[in-house]
């Protein structure tokens, strides 16, 4: 179509203003991450004046960084692929059968995200806390009840995805699979998740950014034995001083999994991202 | 009662009367619940048994004391709810401000992620050099975990080391004080247009070209293919992502956590903080739950008027 004059006008000021407002701070981290302590604690200067890589190897020594690291990818990669796994046998279910409560089923769990974190996370806390007491299956304070938590955040999201992308593979396949001689499981296993794979792999990284982020529930379900990076990162901060180099310097290292995975895979997850929200 | 929606012909066969069908038949009704089992539970686990026990737990006195072994706890009845919502007293005019400065939160960040996010797509349907770039730029704020795009905010906001001083030219505090709420403004926005901007390049995606093409043909101009085809077409899609962004921002914790620390100046105390710190700060669990369970009230009441109103107005456009 032929645009009116201005239309290139207004792209280059709007795009460039964007760019330039989404540019500003990661350029703050990046250059920051590189001055020593003495220049972030002066005036911002714009260019550093001294470089230093020296930050990236601070981080590891000023707090325990390393054990936070490991927690969060524990954590975060259980909940993607718990979530995943649970997520392929229930979007196959809303998929391919007809049963009664599918509906609910399916108005539940949309509707669970909906809800505010702080609602669940008081009654959760205590929840856990009293599972402990009686069963002696530590939730409360450990890897698991972080685990299994996220899993559920992301779950209403990757179920609802898959089967959207289930319904789009055909049925016969299934059936010419069962014909062959496999029972139903055998053609989720061998048809339907191959030929889903490109919204499973989405669904994964959804569900990894999702723990990944999380500051809320880390805050109050972690102690100092299961702390994830979310809550660890505000250890720089000591009553004397912050180091916000090393601040910096670790958020762009805790930024560079889920960055990179999603640049790599954004295609995949943008298409079913928006699948699910356009539908 | 359940069926499978599509009987392979295999099976079909196989399903006549007999004891081996029904056997079948019957494995057959209960896969798509036991396919269903684990999501169930851990549903129930963490989103609805907490929600009844959020529920039952606003008519309860639950402080640091009876918190151990809650059964014991004595009962309140309503007095939770009379005491956050009596707006003459402390409790309840905190419990206000907090309200409103999440209203006007929510409508500002809304608004311009909104704004944002529809100018850069609706900017960059047509192909120029350099788009692919800059829309990957444009997403990385999304991408990146949030607490370490905000910790990055709350170093440019420091006074004597911040660069957001440095470029305004300014000396002024911006975590604490009236600025503090604008500053939690940009850092959501900030945040969240990517995901506006996504959501609308999608749905532009699926505006058919000939659409546009025909327009052109009857000489329409860009401004009224803007008007006439892209703005309803992208109606459906405004209706969901209006609601998303409401729903994320205004039960907003993050932001305001990571950028303040646990306690947040007044000016900027979501409501969602303000229930934090009456629940985990001063260990009134009961309080924190009439609370939760009055925004919840709210949000509820808010989505179902609103989906209503975007329903109807579907039905009277088709």
């Amino acid at each position: 179509m032929s645009e009116p004059r201005w239309v290139p006008w207004a792209r280059r000021f709007v795009l460039g203003f964007l760019a330039l407002f989404t540019l500003i701070p990661l350029y703050a981290m990046v250059s920051s991450s590189l001055k020593p302590l003495g220049d972030v604690q002066g005036t911002w200067e714009w260019i550093p004046t001294t470089l230093t890589i020296q930050p990236f190897f601070d981080i590891w020594e000023t707090i325990p960084l390393a054990e936070y690291f490991v927690n969060s990818l524990v954590i975060s990669g259980s909940a993607a692929i718990l979530s995943v796994v649970i997520a392929i046998f229930a979007a196959y279910a809303l998929s391919r059968f007809r049963f009664r409560g599918k509906n609910f089923f399916k108005m539940t769990v949309l509707s669970t995200q909906m809800f505010p974190g702080i609602l669940f996370l008081l009654p959760l806390f205590l929840i856990f806390v009293n599972i402990g007491n009686t069963t002696g299956i530590v939730l409360y304070g450990s890897r698991l009840g972080l685990i299994i938590t996220y899993l559920t955040f992301s779950l209403p999201f990757a179920i609802w995805m898959l089967a959207g992308y289930i319904d789009s593979i055909p049925k016969e396949l299934d059936e010419a699979a069962m014909v062959d001689g496999t029972g139903q499981f055998g053609a989720l296993i061998r048809v339907v998740v191959p030929a889903a794979m490109p919204g499973i792999v989405a669904v994964g990284i959804y569900s990894f950014m999702t723990a990944w982020g999380e500051v809320l529930f880390a805050s109050v379900m972690t102690d100092s034995g299961t702390r994830t990076l979310a809550v660890g990162l505000q250890e720089y901060s000591t009553q004397v001083q912050v180091y916000w180099n090393q601040v910096m310097a670790a958020s762009l290292i805790v930024s560079v999994p889920v960055v990179a995975g999603f640049l790599l895979l954004q295609r995949y997850l943008v298409a079913g991202l928006t699948a699910g929200a356009v539908k | 009662m359940p069926t499978a929606l599509d009987d392979a012909p295999a099976v079909k066969a196989a399903g006549a009367p007999g004891p081996q069908g029904v056997r079948r038949k019957r494995r057959r009704v209960a896969l798509p619940y036991l396919l269903l089992l684990p999501a169930i539970l851990l549903e129930l686990l963490v989103h609805l048994i907490p929600m009844v026990a959020g529920l039952v737990m606003s008519f309860f006195k639950l402080t640091q004391f009876s918190i151990r072994d809650f059964s014991s706890a004595p009962a309140a009845g309503l007095d939770n709810y009379k005491f956050v919502l009596d707006f003459n007293a402390a409790a309840g005019k905190s419990l206000l401000g907090s309200f409103w400065i999440s209203i006007l939160y929510t409508v500002l960040s809304v608004g311009f992620c909104w704004l944002f996010g529809t100018s850069a797509a609706v900017l960059m349907q047509k192909d120029f050099r350099g788009r692919g770039l800059l829309r990957t730029l444009f997403l990385v704020p999304y991408a990146l975990p949030m607490y370490a795009a905000v910790i990055t905010w709350s170093f440019m906001f420091q006074k004597d080391t911040g660069l957001v001083n440095d470029l305004l030219g300014t000396d002024s505090f911006w975590l604490i004080g009236d600025n503090s709420f604008w500053s939690l403004v940009v850092v959501s926005v900030w945040r969240n247009w990517p995901f506006a901007f996504l959501i609308v390049m999608a749905g532009l995606q699926n505006v058919p070209g000939e659409l546009y093409e025909a327009a052109a043909i009857d000489g329409a101009s860009w401004w009224r293919q803007f008007r006439a085809i892209t703005q309803p077409m992208l109606r459906p899609v405004n209706q969901v992502l209006l609601l998303v962004l409401f729903l994320w921002t205004f039960n907003d914790f993050n932001t305001p956590y990571v950028l303040f620390g646990a306690s947040a100046p007044k000016e900027a105390s979501l409501i969602s903080i303000h229930i934090y710190q009456s629940s985990f700060v001063t260990w009134n669990f009961g309080l924190g739950s009439a609370m939760s369970v009055l925004l919840l009230l709210f949000l509820l009441i808010v989505s179902t008027v609103y989906l209503g109103l975007t329903a109807r107005r579907r039905n009277a456009v088709v």
